[in-house]
Protein backbone atom coordinates (compact mmCIF):
# COMPACT_ATOMS: atom_id res chain seq x y z
CA UNK A 1 0.00 0.00 0.00
CA UNK A 2 2.96 2.18 0.97
CA UNK A 3 5.21 1.22 -2.33
CA UNK A 4 1.66 2.10 -4.11
CA UNK A 5 1.47 5.48 -2.59
CA UNK A 6 4.80 6.16 -2.65
CA UNK A 7 4.47 5.34 -6.34
CA UNK A 8 1.36 7.63 -7.08
CA UNK A 9 3.38 10.75 -5.31
CA UNK A 10 6.93 10.16 -7.55
CA UNK A 11 4.43 9.88 -10.84
CA UNK A 12 2.97 13.65 -9.78
CA UNK A 13 6.14 15.04 -8.68
CA UNK A 14 7.45 14.07 -12.13
CA UNK A 15 4.67 15.36 -13.76
CA UNK A 16 4.72 18.64 -12.19
CA UNK A 17 8.26 19.12 -12.83
CA UNK A 18 7.78 18.47 -16.51
CA UNK A 19 4.80 20.98 -16.10
CA UNK A 20 7.06 23.47 -14.46
CA UNK A 21 10.05 23.06 -16.99
CA UNK A 22 7.79 23.13 -20.34
CA UNK A 23 6.41 26.57 -18.50
CA UNK A 24 9.89 27.78 -18.56
CA UNK A 25 10.98 26.63 -21.86
CA UNK A 26 7.75 28.31 -23.48
CA UNK A 27 8.91 31.79 -21.46
CA UNK A 28 12.43 31.12 -22.77
CA UNK A 29 11.64 30.52 -26.22
CA UNK A 30 9.16 33.43 -26.78
CA UNK A 31 11.57 35.75 -24.68
CA UNK A 32 13.32 35.79 -28.48
CA UNK A 33 9.85 35.94 -30.41
CA UNK A 34 9.78 39.52 -30.91
CA UNK A 35 13.50 39.49 -32.71
CA UNK A 36 12.51 36.74 -34.78
CA UNK A 37 9.63 38.27 -37.08
CA UNK A 38 10.36 38.67 -40.45
CA UNK A 39 13.46 36.70 -40.06
CA UNK A 40 15.06 34.16 -42.78
CA UNK A 41 14.39 31.33 -40.09
CA UNK A 42 10.72 32.14 -39.30
CA UNK A 43 9.98 32.32 -42.79
CA UNK A 44 11.30 29.02 -43.56
CA UNK A 45 9.39 27.51 -40.50
CA UNK A 46 6.41 28.95 -41.63
CA UNK A 47 7.24 27.49 -44.96
CA UNK A 48 7.81 23.71 -43.73
CA UNK A 49 4.75 23.74 -40.64
CA UNK A 50 2.27 25.91 -42.82
CA UNK A 51 3.18 26.12 -46.22
CA UNK A 52 3.57 22.15 -46.38
CA UNK A 53 0.25 21.48 -44.67
CA UNK A 54 -2.01 22.94 -46.98
CA UNK A 55 -2.05 20.11 -49.30
CA UNK A 56 -3.75 18.26 -46.37
CA UNK A 57 -5.59 21.12 -45.05
CA UNK A 58 -7.35 21.75 -48.37
CA UNK A 59 -8.24 18.28 -48.88
CA UNK A 60 -9.49 17.86 -45.58
CA UNK A 61 -11.38 20.70 -45.41
CA UNK A 62 -12.81 20.15 -49.23
CA UNK A 63 -14.55 16.92 -48.20
CA UNK A 64 -15.43 17.50 -44.75
CA UNK A 65 -17.25 20.55 -46.58
CA UNK A 66 -19.28 18.23 -48.52
CA UNK A 67 -20.22 15.48 -46.45
CA UNK A 68 -21.71 18.37 -44.19
CA UNK A 69 -23.30 19.52 -47.04
CA UNK A 70 -24.72 16.29 -48.22
CA UNK A 71 -26.12 14.83 -44.61
CA UNK A 72 -27.63 19.01 -44.10
CA UNK A 73 -29.46 18.13 -46.98
CA UNK A 74 -30.50 14.74 -46.71
CA UNK A 75 -32.07 15.96 -42.61
CA UNK A 76 -33.21 19.37 -43.79
CA UNK A 77 -34.67 18.39 -46.87
CA UNK A 78 -37.73 16.20 -44.85
CA UNK A 79 -38.69 20.05 -43.20
CA UNK A 80 -38.35 21.65 -46.05
CA UNK A 81 -36.00 23.79 -44.83
CA UNK A 82 -32.72 23.28 -47.06
CA UNK A 83 -32.06 26.27 -48.21
CA UNK A 84 -30.78 26.48 -44.68
CA UNK A 85 -28.01 24.11 -44.90
CA UNK A 86 -25.69 27.21 -46.05
CA UNK A 87 -25.98 28.62 -42.49
CA UNK A 88 -25.59 25.02 -41.15
CA UNK A 89 -22.28 24.42 -42.85
CA UNK A 90 -20.62 27.86 -42.46
CA UNK A 91 -21.80 27.88 -38.50
CA UNK A 92 -20.06 24.34 -37.91
CA UNK A 93 -16.90 24.70 -39.91
CA UNK A 94 -16.62 28.15 -38.70
CA UNK A 95 -17.24 27.71 -34.61
CA UNK A 96 -15.34 24.21 -34.57
CA UNK A 97 -14.64 21.75 -37.47
CA UNK A 98 -12.34 24.72 -38.86
CA UNK A 99 -9.99 24.93 -35.49
CA UNK A 100 -10.87 21.68 -34.24
CA UNK A 101 -10.13 19.59 -37.47
CA UNK A 102 -7.01 21.82 -38.44
CA UNK A 103 -5.11 21.33 -35.07
CA UNK A 104 -6.21 17.61 -35.19
CA UNK A 105 -4.44 17.24 -38.51
CA UNK A 106 -1.46 19.61 -37.84
CA UNK A 107 -0.56 18.08 -34.91
CA UNK A 108 -0.33 14.76 -37.10
CA UNK A 109 1.26 16.47 -40.07
CA UNK A 110 3.54 19.34 -38.73
CA UNK A 111 3.67 18.75 -34.71
CA UNK A 112 5.09 14.89 -34.79
CA UNK A 113 7.27 16.39 -37.48
CA UNK A 114 8.61 19.11 -35.22
CA UNK A 115 9.14 16.24 -32.61
CA UNK A 116 10.84 14.13 -34.56
CA UNK A 117 13.24 16.54 -35.74
CA UNK A 118 13.83 18.56 -33.08
CA UNK A 119 14.76 14.93 -31.05
CA UNK A 120 16.82 14.05 -33.76
CA UNK A 121 18.38 17.07 -33.46
CA UNK A 122 18.92 16.38 -29.81
CA UNK A 123 20.41 12.88 -30.88
CA UNK A 124 22.72 13.90 -33.19
CA UNK A 125 24.53 16.46 -30.66
CA UNK A 126 23.38 19.01 -32.90
CA UNK A 127 21.72 21.20 -29.66
CA UNK A 128 24.29 20.63 -27.59
CA UNK A 129 26.80 21.50 -30.69
CA UNK A 130 25.01 24.99 -31.08
CA UNK A 131 25.05 25.31 -26.99
CA UNK A 132 28.95 25.33 -27.88
CA UNK A 133 29.05 27.92 -30.58
CA UNK A 134 27.29 30.04 -28.14
CA UNK A 135 24.28 30.20 -29.98
CA UNK A 136 21.32 29.67 -27.78
CA UNK A 137 18.60 27.10 -28.77
CA UNK A 138 16.22 28.25 -28.15
CA UNK A 139 16.76 31.41 -30.18
CA UNK A 140 18.02 29.20 -33.31
CA UNK A 141 15.56 26.20 -32.87
CA UNK A 142 12.90 26.55 -30.44
CA UNK A 143 11.73 30.36 -31.44
CA UNK A 144 11.03 30.20 -35.16
CA UNK A 145 9.16 26.93 -34.96
CA UNK A 146 6.96 28.63 -32.02
CA UNK A 147 6.13 31.44 -33.88
CA UNK A 148 5.29 30.10 -36.97
CA UNK A 149 3.40 26.92 -35.45
CA UNK A 150 1.23 30.07 -33.51
CA UNK A 151 0.64 31.60 -36.67
CA UNK A 152 0.34 28.43 -39.42
CA UNK A 153 -2.72 27.39 -37.55
CA UNK A 154 -5.00 29.88 -37.43
CA UNK A 155 -4.50 30.56 -41.18
CA UNK A 156 -4.65 27.27 -42.18
CA UNK A 157 -8.00 26.94 -39.54
CA UNK A 158 -9.36 29.77 -41.85
CA UNK A 159 -8.50 28.24 -45.43
CA UNK A 160 -10.18 24.83 -44.07
CA UNK A 161 -13.07 26.23 -43.06
CA UNK A 162 -13.37 28.40 -46.80
CA UNK A 163 -12.59 25.26 -48.59
CA UNK A 164 -15.14 23.40 -46.80
CA UNK A 165 -18.02 26.57 -47.53
CA UNK A 166 -16.90 25.88 -50.81
CA UNK A 167 -17.53 21.95 -50.73
CA UNK A 168 -20.35 22.38 -49.58
CA UNK A 169 -21.88 24.85 -51.58
CA UNK A 170 -20.47 22.58 -54.43
CA UNK A 171 -22.83 19.40 -52.91
CA UNK A 172 -25.76 21.61 -51.70
CA UNK A 173 -26.01 23.67 -54.72
CA UNK A 174 -24.57 22.62 -57.05
CA UNK A 175 -24.86 18.77 -57.41
CA UNK A 176 -28.08 19.07 -54.82
CA UNK A 177 -29.80 21.89 -56.58
CA UNK A 178 -30.32 24.26 -53.36
CA UNK A 179 -31.12 27.70 -54.54
CA UNK A 180 -27.85 29.90 -54.38
CA UNK A 181 -29.19 33.46 -53.52
CA UNK A 182 -30.47 31.35 -50.47
CA UNK A 183 -27.55 29.15 -49.94
CA UNK A 184 -25.59 32.65 -49.19
CA UNK A 185 -27.91 35.05 -47.67
CA UNK A 186 -28.53 32.56 -44.85
CA UNK A 187 -25.22 32.27 -44.60
CA UNK A 188 -24.33 35.91 -44.29
CA UNK A 189 -27.49 37.16 -42.04
CA UNK A 190 -26.91 33.92 -39.31
CA UNK A 191 -22.99 34.13 -39.31
CA UNK A 192 -21.92 36.81 -37.11
CA UNK A 193 -18.35 38.21 -37.31
CA UNK A 194 -17.44 38.76 -33.73
CA UNK A 195 -19.83 35.99 -32.13
CA UNK A 196 -18.52 33.12 -34.68
CA UNK A 197 -15.79 33.72 -36.82
CA UNK A 198 -13.52 35.81 -34.05
CA UNK A 199 -14.28 33.19 -31.69
CA UNK A 200 -13.56 30.86 -33.96
CA UNK A 201 -10.25 32.56 -34.86
CA UNK A 202 -9.33 32.43 -30.77
CA UNK A 203 -9.98 28.85 -30.53
CA UNK A 204 -7.61 28.12 -33.45
CA UNK A 205 -4.79 30.51 -31.94
CA UNK A 206 -5.23 28.53 -28.56
CA UNK A 207 -4.63 25.24 -29.84
CA UNK A 208 -2.20 26.52 -32.25
CA UNK A 209 -0.20 27.72 -29.31
CA UNK A 210 -0.95 24.58 -27.48
CA UNK A 211 -0.14 22.09 -29.98
CA UNK A 212 3.35 23.79 -30.75
CA UNK A 213 4.20 24.20 -27.49
CA UNK A 214 3.44 20.35 -26.67
CA UNK A 215 5.25 18.96 -30.01
CA UNK A 216 8.73 21.42 -29.37
CA UNK A 217 8.88 20.83 -26.04
CA UNK A 218 8.58 17.11 -26.66
CA UNK A 219 11.60 17.30 -29.31
CA UNK A 220 13.26 18.75 -27.00
CA UNK A 221 12.67 17.03 -23.79
CA UNK A 222 13.22 13.94 -25.38
CA UNK A 223 15.41 10.91 -24.56
CA UNK A 224 17.83 11.18 -27.13
CA UNK A 225 17.96 7.70 -28.23
CA UNK A 226 15.97 6.23 -31.60
CA UNK A 227 12.68 4.67 -28.46
CA UNK A 228 12.96 8.40 -27.15
CA UNK A 229 12.07 10.24 -30.18
CA UNK A 230 9.49 7.84 -31.09
CA UNK A 231 7.89 7.85 -27.54
CA UNK A 232 8.02 11.82 -27.88
CA UNK A 233 6.55 11.95 -31.21
CA UNK A 234 3.66 9.34 -30.11
CA UNK A 235 3.12 11.65 -26.82
CA UNK A 236 3.18 14.95 -28.95
CA UNK A 237 -0.16 13.84 -31.32
CA UNK A 238 -1.62 11.98 -28.44
CA UNK A 239 -1.12 14.89 -25.94
CA UNK A 240 -1.84 17.51 -29.32
CA UNK A 241 -5.39 16.00 -29.29
CA UNK A 242 -6.36 15.14 -25.77
CA UNK A 243 -5.38 18.80 -25.37
CA UNK A 244 -7.21 20.40 -28.37
CA UNK A 245 -10.49 18.25 -27.93
CA UNK A 246 -10.99 19.06 -24.16
CA UNK A 247 -9.92 22.99 -24.48
CA UNK A 248 -12.53 22.81 -27.61
CA UNK A 249 -15.45 22.14 -24.46
CA UNK A 250 -14.13 24.51 -21.68
CA UNK A 251 -13.36 27.33 -24.84
CA UNK A 252 -17.19 26.48 -26.43
CA UNK A 253 -18.97 26.41 -22.90
CA UNK A 254 -17.14 29.99 -22.27
CA UNK A 255 -17.97 31.56 -25.63
CA UNK A 256 -21.44 30.05 -26.46
CA UNK A 257 -22.82 28.65 -23.01
CA UNK A 258 -25.59 30.47 -21.91
CA UNK A 259 -24.92 30.14 -18.02
CA UNK B 1 37.80 34.85 -6.23
CA UNK B 2 39.79 32.05 -7.11
CA UNK B 3 43.56 32.76 -8.85
CA UNK B 4 43.94 31.02 -11.76
CA UNK B 5 47.97 29.99 -13.00
CA UNK B 6 48.25 31.93 -15.96
CA UNK B 7 50.12 28.78 -17.17
CA UNK B 8 47.11 26.74 -17.23
CA UNK B 9 44.22 27.59 -19.59
CA UNK B 10 42.22 25.25 -16.92
CA UNK B 11 42.22 24.51 -13.61
CA UNK B 12 39.64 22.41 -11.93
CA UNK B 13 39.62 22.67 -8.67
CA UNK B 14 37.90 19.89 -6.01
CA UNK B 15 34.98 19.60 -8.16
CA UNK B 16 32.27 16.67 -8.18
CA UNK B 17 29.55 16.07 -9.90
CA UNK B 18 27.09 13.21 -9.37
CA UNK B 19 23.75 12.05 -11.36
CA UNK B 20 20.85 10.80 -9.47
CA UNK B 21 22.80 8.98 -6.55
CA UNK B 22 25.78 7.64 -8.87
CA UNK B 23 28.80 10.14 -8.09
CA UNK B 24 31.18 10.46 -11.42
CA UNK B 25 33.43 13.13 -10.34
CA UNK B 26 34.66 13.00 -6.62
CA UNK B 27 36.81 15.77 -5.53
CA UNK B 28 38.58 15.97 -8.99
CA UNK B 29 41.39 18.60 -9.16
CA UNK B 30 43.36 18.89 -12.83
CA UNK B 31 44.98 21.06 -14.67
CA UNK B 32 44.81 21.61 -18.63
CA UNK B 33 48.29 23.74 -19.72
CA UNK B 34 48.01 26.17 -21.75
CA UNK B 35 48.95 26.08 -25.77
CA UNK B 36 49.44 22.50 -25.18
CA UNK B 37 47.75 19.26 -26.42
CA UNK B 38 45.83 17.08 -22.91
CA UNK B 39 44.67 14.11 -23.23
CA UNK B 40 42.33 12.80 -20.77
CA UNK B 41 41.70 8.69 -20.60
CA UNK B 42 39.76 6.47 -18.49
CA UNK B 43 37.81 3.60 -19.38
CA UNK B 44 34.61 3.59 -21.21
CA UNK B 45 31.85 5.49 -18.77
CA UNK B 46 33.85 7.14 -16.30
CA UNK B 47 32.47 11.02 -17.70
CA UNK B 48 35.30 11.59 -19.96
CA UNK B 49 32.36 13.44 -21.93
CA UNK B 50 30.67 14.64 -18.65
CA UNK B 51 33.96 16.15 -18.24
CA UNK B 52 34.08 18.40 -21.09
CA UNK B 53 30.68 19.39 -20.73
CA UNK B 54 31.48 20.45 -17.74
CA UNK B 55 34.48 22.60 -18.62
CA UNK B 56 31.66 24.15 -21.26
CA UNK B 57 29.15 24.98 -18.81
CA UNK B 58 26.62 22.71 -19.61
CA UNK B 59 26.76 20.72 -16.94
CA UNK B 60 27.07 22.48 -13.74
CA UNK B 61 28.98 20.61 -10.49
CA UNK B 62 27.64 20.16 -7.54
CA UNK B 63 30.60 21.58 -6.06
CA UNK B 64 34.09 22.59 -6.70
CA UNK B 65 35.54 25.37 -9.50
CA UNK B 66 36.20 25.20 -12.82
CA UNK B 67 38.55 27.78 -14.28
CA UNK B 68 38.56 28.43 -18.05
CA UNK B 69 41.29 31.22 -18.15
CA UNK B 70 40.36 32.57 -15.16
CA UNK B 71 36.52 32.65 -14.97
CA UNK B 72 35.07 30.01 -12.59
CA UNK B 73 32.86 28.53 -15.44
CA UNK B 74 29.47 27.09 -12.86
CA UNK B 75 29.19 31.02 -11.47
CA UNK B 76 28.59 32.47 -14.95
CA UNK B 77 25.53 33.94 -15.98
CA UNK B 78 23.98 33.00 -19.28
CA UNK B 79 25.45 35.27 -21.39
CA UNK B 80 28.77 35.65 -20.07
CA UNK B 81 28.88 31.67 -20.27
CA UNK B 82 27.82 32.04 -23.98
CA UNK B 83 30.49 34.81 -24.73
CA UNK B 84 33.30 32.69 -23.34
CA UNK B 85 32.30 29.17 -25.23
CA UNK B 86 32.50 31.43 -28.80
CA UNK B 87 36.17 31.10 -27.56
CA UNK B 88 35.98 27.42 -26.91
CA UNK B 89 35.52 25.03 -29.85
CA UNK B 90 34.45 21.55 -29.66
CA UNK B 91 34.54 18.59 -31.59
CA UNK B 92 31.28 15.93 -31.34
CA UNK B 93 32.23 12.08 -31.66
CA UNK B 94 29.22 12.90 -34.13
CA UNK B 95 30.38 15.60 -35.82
CA UNK B 96 27.16 17.38 -35.12
CA UNK B 97 26.93 18.89 -38.19
CA UNK B 98 23.68 20.83 -39.28
CA UNK B 99 22.24 17.95 -41.41
CA UNK B 100 19.61 20.92 -43.37
CA UNK B 101 23.00 22.76 -44.61
CA UNK B 102 25.81 22.34 -47.05
CA UNK B 103 29.74 21.84 -45.45
CA UNK B 104 30.26 25.53 -46.41
CA UNK B 105 27.23 26.75 -44.61
CA UNK B 106 27.64 24.28 -41.50
CA UNK B 107 31.12 26.00 -41.32
CA UNK B 108 30.05 29.38 -41.61
CA UNK B 109 27.46 29.34 -39.31
CA UNK B 110 29.18 30.70 -36.39
CA UNK B 111 30.94 33.69 -38.15
CA UNK B 112 26.89 34.47 -39.80
CA UNK B 113 25.67 34.48 -36.23
CA UNK B 114 28.17 35.83 -33.99
CA UNK B 115 29.47 38.81 -37.11
CA UNK B 116 28.34 41.01 -39.14
CA UNK B 117 31.48 40.30 -41.87
CA UNK B 118 30.61 40.92 -45.15
CA UNK B 119 30.07 38.01 -47.72
CA UNK B 120 33.55 38.10 -49.36
CA UNK B 121 35.37 37.81 -46.10
CA UNK B 122 32.86 34.95 -44.91
CA UNK B 123 34.09 33.46 -47.92
CA UNK B 124 37.36 33.73 -47.43
CA UNK B 125 37.76 32.57 -43.69
CA UNK B 126 35.39 29.62 -44.53
CA UNK B 127 37.72 28.05 -47.62
CA UNK B 128 40.90 28.82 -45.79
CA UNK B 129 39.27 26.50 -42.79
CA UNK B 130 38.36 23.71 -45.17
CA UNK B 131 41.83 23.75 -47.01
CA UNK B 132 43.52 23.49 -43.56
CA UNK B 133 41.06 20.40 -43.13
CA UNK B 134 40.95 19.51 -47.02
CA UNK B 135 37.86 19.38 -47.65
CA UNK B 136 38.15 23.05 -49.48
CA UNK B 137 36.52 21.02 -52.42
CA UNK B 138 34.10 19.05 -50.61
CA UNK B 139 32.61 23.00 -49.54
CA UNK B 140 28.88 22.24 -51.41
CA UNK B 141 28.31 18.79 -50.13
CA UNK B 142 25.21 18.01 -47.56
CA UNK B 143 26.56 16.26 -44.42
CA UNK B 144 25.09 13.17 -45.78
CA UNK B 145 26.98 12.78 -48.40
CA UNK B 146 30.18 12.94 -46.37
CA UNK B 147 32.25 9.59 -45.16
CA UNK B 148 32.70 9.88 -41.12
CA UNK B 149 36.42 10.82 -41.27
CA UNK B 150 35.24 13.86 -43.57
CA UNK B 151 32.04 14.81 -41.18
CA UNK B 152 34.69 14.68 -38.48
CA UNK B 153 37.37 17.08 -40.34
CA UNK B 154 34.32 19.14 -41.64
CA UNK B 155 33.10 19.48 -38.43
CA UNK B 156 36.47 20.66 -36.68
CA UNK B 157 37.07 23.32 -39.66
CA UNK B 158 33.61 24.43 -38.03
CA UNK B 159 35.27 24.74 -34.40
CA UNK B 160 38.00 26.92 -35.47
CA UNK B 161 36.02 29.48 -37.41
CA UNK B 162 36.23 31.63 -34.65
CA UNK B 163 39.53 31.43 -34.10
CA UNK B 164 38.86 30.06 -30.47
CA UNK B 165 41.96 29.84 -27.75
CA UNK B 166 40.83 25.73 -26.79
CA UNK B 167 39.16 22.99 -28.63
CA UNK B 168 37.58 19.87 -26.99
CA UNK B 169 38.19 17.12 -29.20
CA UNK B 170 35.47 14.23 -27.96
CA UNK B 171 36.55 10.92 -28.96
CA UNK B 172 37.48 12.21 -31.91
CA UNK B 173 39.81 8.86 -33.00
CA UNK B 174 36.72 6.10 -32.40
CA UNK B 175 35.36 4.50 -35.71
CA UNK B 176 37.41 5.75 -38.07
CA UNK B 177 39.72 4.04 -40.64
CA UNK B 178 43.36 4.04 -39.75
CA UNK B 179 44.20 6.73 -43.00
CA UNK B 180 41.67 8.59 -41.51
CA UNK B 181 42.46 8.04 -38.37
CA UNK B 182 45.78 9.06 -38.95
CA UNK B 183 44.70 12.73 -40.81
CA UNK B 184 43.13 13.81 -37.83
CA UNK B 185 45.89 12.89 -35.44
CA UNK B 186 48.22 14.81 -37.71
CA UNK B 187 45.71 18.01 -37.84
CA UNK B 188 45.42 17.72 -33.85
CA UNK B 189 48.65 18.67 -33.65
CA UNK B 190 48.95 20.75 -36.62
CA UNK B 191 46.17 22.99 -35.44
CA UNK B 192 47.20 23.25 -31.90
CA UNK B 193 50.99 24.59 -33.04
CA UNK B 194 50.10 26.59 -35.96
CA UNK B 195 46.83 28.21 -33.85
CA UNK B 196 48.31 28.41 -30.38
CA UNK B 197 45.71 26.80 -29.12
CA UNK B 198 44.95 24.65 -25.63
CA UNK B 199 43.46 21.24 -26.97
CA UNK B 200 41.91 18.64 -24.81
CA UNK B 201 41.01 15.45 -26.40
CA UNK B 202 39.15 12.67 -24.33
CA UNK B 203 40.03 9.38 -25.79
CA UNK B 204 41.23 5.65 -25.39
CA UNK B 205 42.71 5.21 -28.39
CA UNK B 206 46.01 4.86 -26.27
CA UNK B 207 48.97 4.85 -29.12
CA UNK B 208 47.11 7.67 -31.21
CA UNK B 209 47.05 9.91 -28.35
CA UNK B 210 50.30 9.42 -26.54
CA UNK B 211 52.07 10.07 -30.31
CA UNK B 212 50.62 13.41 -29.90
CA UNK B 213 49.77 14.35 -26.34
CA UNK B 214 51.87 16.63 -24.29
CA UNK B 215 50.13 16.20 -21.01
CA UNK B 216 47.62 13.14 -20.31
CA UNK B 217 45.13 13.00 -17.28
CA UNK B 218 43.93 9.40 -16.55
CA UNK B 219 40.67 8.86 -14.50
CA UNK B 220 38.54 6.70 -13.27
CA UNK B 221 35.87 5.56 -10.06
CA UNK B 222 35.56 9.13 -10.36
CA UNK B 223 39.36 10.12 -9.56
CA UNK B 224 42.41 11.53 -11.17
CA UNK B 225 44.87 8.14 -10.77
CA UNK B 226 47.53 9.61 -12.60
CA UNK B 227 48.41 12.81 -14.98
CA UNK B 228 51.75 13.97 -16.11
CA UNK B 229 53.44 13.71 -19.58
CA UNK B 230 53.55 10.22 -21.61
CA UNK B 231 56.89 9.33 -20.41
CA UNK B 232 56.30 10.28 -16.66
CA UNK B 233 52.98 8.15 -16.53
CA UNK B 234 54.62 5.36 -18.63
CA UNK B 235 56.65 4.92 -15.42
CA UNK B 236 54.11 5.94 -13.00
CA UNK B 237 53.77 3.20 -9.88
CA UNK B 238 49.98 2.79 -9.81
CA UNK B 239 48.88 -0.66 -11.11
CA UNK B 240 45.67 0.63 -12.59
CA UNK B 241 47.63 3.02 -14.28
CA UNK B 242 49.89 0.56 -15.79
CA UNK B 243 46.83 -1.74 -16.40
CA UNK B 244 45.12 1.25 -19.00
CA UNK B 245 48.06 1.81 -20.46
CA UNK B 246 48.82 -1.50 -21.46
CA UNK B 247 45.43 -2.45 -22.40
CA UNK B 248 45.90 -6.16 -20.27
CA UNK B 249 42.73 -7.65 -20.07
CA UNK B 250 42.95 -8.17 -15.79
CA UNK B 251 44.46 -6.60 -12.71
CA UNK B 252 43.14 -3.71 -10.32
CA UNK B 253 39.92 -3.47 -12.98
CA UNK B 254 38.34 -7.11 -12.91
CA UNK B 255 37.89 -8.97 -16.30
CA UNK B 256 34.95 -10.26 -14.22
CA UNK B 257 31.43 -7.89 -13.20
CA UNK B 258 31.06 -8.32 -9.65
CA UNK B 259 29.29 -11.55 -8.56
CA UNK B 260 28.70 -14.00 -6.14
CA UNK B 261 31.02 -17.38 -5.14
CA UNK B 262 31.16 -19.34 -8.62
CA UNK B 263 30.70 -23.09 -7.27
CA UNK B 264 27.42 -21.61 -5.48
CA UNK B 265 26.33 -20.63 -8.23
CA UNK B 266 26.52 -23.46 -10.50
CA UNK B 267 25.72 -26.22 -7.87
CA UNK B 268 22.93 -24.27 -6.06
CA UNK B 269 20.53 -24.09 -8.89
CA UNK B 270 17.44 -22.03 -8.85
CA UNK B 271 15.80 -20.02 -10.35
CA UNK B 272 18.23 -17.63 -12.98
Amino acid sequence: MSLWLQQIGRQTLHRLATLGRSALFLAGGALFIPRLIFSRLFIQQLFSTGVLSLLIIIVSGLFIGMVLGLQGYTILVDYGSEQAIGQMIALTLVRELGPVVTALLFAGRAGSALTAEIGLMKATEQLSSLEMMGVDPLRQVIAPRLIAGFLALPLLAMIFSIVGIWGGKMVGVDWLGVYEGAFWSNMQSAVDFSDDVLNGVIKSIVFGVVCTWIAVFQGYDCVPTSEGISASTTRTVVYSSLAVLGLDFVLTAVMFGEF
Amino acid sequence: MVQASSQNFVEIRDMSFSRGDRAIFDNVTLRIPRGRITTIMGPSGTGKTTLLRLIGGQLRPDSGHILVDGHDVPKLKRSQLYDLRKRMGMLFQSGALFSDLTVFENVAFPLRVHTELPESMIRDLVLMKLSAVGLRGARDLMPSELSGGMARRAALARSIIMDPDMIMYDEPFTGQDPIAMAVIVQLVRLLNDAMGLTSVLVSHDIQESLSITDHLVIIADGKVMGEGSPVELRDHGSDFVQQFLQGLPDGPVPFHYPAGDYTEDLIGGGGR
